[in-house]
């Protein structure tokens, strides 16, 4: 599914947040998002790439342009191959968190997305696809 | 490692945050500002966020934390300066900073600081 324009970038530690982010701005600006989706989006990212390094050990993200016959958009796919998530309907809830953290980010960047999907599974690990759409 | 610098300005620290903070700097920041607090006696702390892109939860709790502990030391923390998008973004990823004042600009947060010293001096001695 990834176009020639995709990138993967591995996530490990914090600094590699800041690179997710700054990929994640640079396509929300060349797939003409508004100032606030640019924002709505890159904050997605940094939230799920942060989160996968509390709680997946680390994993992938996979920033792309994509495009319909009407719009185009960004998504990002997050894969790590951590714990996963046993109870995914209690981890999207504000305020649940297994770890130090404020317990918004699955929520927070569900609703700060257009699209949201998750898949996990226990012991195998967790992707998570975003998409905001201009 | 890189640090923000922390300036001094009348009775508050002023920071500016300029850059895309990794998480050590953010840690970093927050042991940097208590420390100065105390040794400059400072009341009130301005943390200038206009140059950020964005605020995401880690951000926010940094900012959330650096006002407790400010608080715990007797000094007001202002966060000055968020962009519009950071605002709405920070309301629907569901963070409202409860613990922090927000002034639109450095005046403004300064403002906010005199006044509240100002209120304290009056309501002094013998209660």
């Amino acid at each position: 599914m990834s176009s020639p324009g995709s990138e993967t970038l591995r996530v490990r530690l914090s600094d590699d947040v800041v690179r997710v982010r700054q990929k994640a701005r640079a396509l929300a600006i060349e797939a003409g998002l508004s100032l606030v989706d640019q924002t709505k989006i890159v904050t997605a990212a940094s939230e799920l790439a942060r989160n996968m390094i509390d709680y997946g050990g680390g994993g992938s993200v996979t920033l792309d342009i994509i495009a319909s016959s009407t719009r185009r958009g960004v998504r990002a796919v997050f894969e790590d191959k951590g714990p996963g998530i046993a109870n995914i309907e209690q981890a999207l809830k504000d305020g649940y968190t297994t770890g130090s953290g404020l317990g918004l980010g699955l929520g927070g960047a569900k609703r700060l997305s257009s699209e949201f999907s998750i898949q996990s599974k226990p012991g195998e690990g967790t992707k998570i696809t975003i998409t905001r759409w201009k | 490692m890189d640090r923000i610098p922390i300036l001094k300005l009348g009775d508050a620290l002023l920071v500016t945050i300029q850059v895309d903070m990794h998480d050590r700097m953010a840690t970093a920041l927050e042991e940097d500002l208590t420390t100065r607090i105390v040794s400059a006696r400072a009341k009130g702390v301005l943390i200038d966020i206009s140059a950020l892109e964005i605020v995401d939860s880690f951000i926010g709790r940094m900012l959330d934390n650096i006002a407790g502990v400010s608080r715990v030391l007797d000094a007001e923390t202002v966060v000055v300066g968020m962009r519009p998008a950071v605002a709405i973004t920070l309301v629907e990823l569901g963070l409202s900073l409860t613990g922090v004042k927000t002034a639109l600009n450095v005046e403004r947060g300064m403002e906010l600081i005199k006044r509240r010293r100002a209120e304290e001096a009056n309501e002094q001695p013998g209660e």
